[in-house]
């Protein structure tokens, strides 16, 4: 199954810009479904960001998140070719992980 | 795409979608939170339904209103579900980023922990159930600062 | 195009010589003719606006919303669409072909090319028709319309085909003429409870505002197509726009890939050649 995070993370000499999309409900928990019953909640919570086993964003999020959520930051170092590691944990226990790679 | 697209009949009436919006973020209080929260998200703080009571059990001080600040949000949003939110600061030493959305019934939306190294800069998108302000707060050297704008969320149409 | 354009002025002075007052007949060179009149009413109306602007909709004609599209374009949330259908696209049906096999140039780059007339069955070919049409010659069960792979599957296809303009032809063939004019009817009739003909928001009171939402001129309309649309959370394809927009007049939706859909989406298509593919797009 193809990965649920894509990211781009470019470095741009001393620092790396980093943007991810995660593809996941973020149901709130209040939205009925169309046989009217409560489509329960279900989003993220934490997302991970580490570069060469450094935590460089944790990100904390709250049903307000919106669905398909986007995050853009940057943070100093970052070689291309370095390993970025994003792990997200949502509030049912569900994670991913990915593996992307600094370009 | 995701399976629960299936649930959804293509046809969405506006009155229908509207309500779906004020529906998402319309009433306090979870289903039921069998399972601990992840490590390290700020439960507390993101069960607070006011500015000043989500503040403080984030930072557990108050805000002074900073002009080093940058808070770009749109006017009027596009639509309220998909609200494109950009926060940076020129103050020394960001530790953390906030974002708080009074207007929505669970106030805090968003909150970013910066390690050292990391650029005080974050972009995101957020849902707004209503026209709101939007808060952005930054912790920097230990201390917490804030600035706001408000953003117009009208009811759609037809979507263009 | 300039060719039917000329036959159009001629046949245009040759009525106010006659001093004759019926309109003429539908023919290529009306055709032709509402073609221009049509693109000349937008150009004029949005004299700001680069003819290929077109293709983003309402983003064209309204620079607030336009920031919010850039920033979200940023990192589309389409993309996991786009992935899967080009894998989709890719993988050979149970007996051994592909999706690229039914299509010319092995299916890339040609979305503009869609809709077309298809002179052998006498009707209105889409290019998602095509694609079912090629999983049922294949063995395949047709895909669901308006949502899911087929999103994925035209996503992909569009994506290959952005910036090529749109080229849809009307061969001189009366049932061609008759399926066009079809769609230019349906698109100028009132319908639903509200009474609103598409032409009355997307023509008339294009740029302004419905509510929250900003009414994208026709020219272009489809160029988008398949659209990431914010109110649904998801991917959707030109049937899905085609249901929710008479569901919204209060009118029944017509099935999806009815002919009047087709015939209208040939119309529209053949209103914007020119304007450039630009799909998958994404939408409020």
């Amino acid at each position: 199954m193809a990965s649920s995070i894509r990211v781009r993370a470019q470095a741009n000499g001393k620092t790396t810009e980093v943007q991810a999309l995660i593809q996941h409900p973020m149901d709130s928990g209040f939205v009925k479904d169309s046989s009217g019953k409560l489509i329960p909640p279900h989003h993220i919570e934490t997302v991970r960001f580490e570069h060469a086993g450094k935590l460089v964003l944790m990100a904390n999020w709250g049903p307000a998140v919106s669905k398909d959520p986007y995050i853009k930051f940057a943070f100093e170092g970052g070689a291309k070719g370095d390993p970025l590691v994003v792990t997200w944990v949502d509030n049912l226990g569900k994670t991913d992980t990915l593996t992307a790679k600094i370009g | 795409m995701h399976p629960r697209a299936d649930h959804h009949p293509p046809a969405i009436h506006t009155r229908r979608a509207a309500t779906r919006l004020l529906a998402l973020l319309g009433v306090a209080g979870f289903v039921g939170t069998a399972r601990a929260a992840a490590p390290g998200w700020p439960e507390e703080a993101f069960k607070q339904t006011s500015e000043a009571d989500a503040i403080k059990a984030l930072y557990g001080k108050s805000a002074a209103t900073s002009d080093k600040i940058t808070l770009e949000v749109p006017e009027i949003a596009e639509n309220g579900a998909v609200v494109p939110v950009s926060v940076s600061s020129s103050l020394a030493d960001v530790t953390a980023i906030s974002i708080l959305v009074p207007g929505n019934p669970l106030t805090l939306a968003a909150s970013y922990t910066l390690p050292a190294g990391t650029l005080p800069s974050i972009g995101c998108r957020l849902k707004m159930a209503k026209t709101s302000n939007v808060i952005a707060l930054v912790e920097a050297g230990g201390k917490l600062y804030s600035t706001s704008k408000e953003v117009k969320v009208t009811l759609g149409g037809c979507g263009g | 195009m300039r060719k039917f354009r000329g036959a159009a002025a001629l046949i245009l002075v040759a009525g106010l010589l006659a001093g004759a007052a019926p309109a003429p007949a539908a023919s290529l060179a009306s055709a032709a003719a509402d073609q221009k009149a049509f693109q000349d009413n937008f150009r004029s109306r949005f004299p700001a606006v680069p003819f290929a602007d077109f293709a983003n909709g309402p983003y064209s004609v309204n620079a607030p919303m336009r920031k919010q599209w850039e920033e979200i374009m940023q990192f589309p949330p389409y993309d996991f669409a786009l992935d899967e259908g080009k894998t989709e696209f890719a993988k050979p049906f149970a007996n051994g072909k592909t999706y690229a096999d039914c299509f010319p140039n092995g299916g890339i780059g040609i979305r503009q090319d869609f809709p077309y007339f298809d002179g052998k069955t006498g009707e209105v070919v889409t290019l998602d028709l095509a694609i079912n049409r090629c999983r049922q010659a294949n063995g395949e069960k047709p895909l669901k319309y308006q949502t899911g792979m087929m999103a994925s599957l035209t996503a992909y296809m569009a994506e290959t085909s952005r910036g090529k303009p749109f080229d849809i032809k009307i061969p001189d063939d009366p049932r061609a003429l008759a399926a066009y004019e079809a769609g230019k009817k349906y698109f100028y009739t009132r319908r639903g409870q509200l009474n609103f003909a598409c032409a009355s928001c997307h023509v008339g009171a294009a740029g302004q505002r419905m509510r929250g939402d900003i009414l994208a001129p026709a020219l272009g309309i489809l160029a988008a197509f398949p659209i990431y649309r914010s109110d649904w959370g998801s991917m959707g394809t030109i049937d899905r726009r085609f249901t929710s927009c008479s569901a919204q007049m209060r009118s029944t939706p017509l099935p999806p890939q009815d002919p009047a859909y087709r015939n209208l989406e040939y119309f529209l298509s053949y209103m914007s050649n020119g304007v450039p593919i630009s799909g998958p797009g994404t939408r409020p």
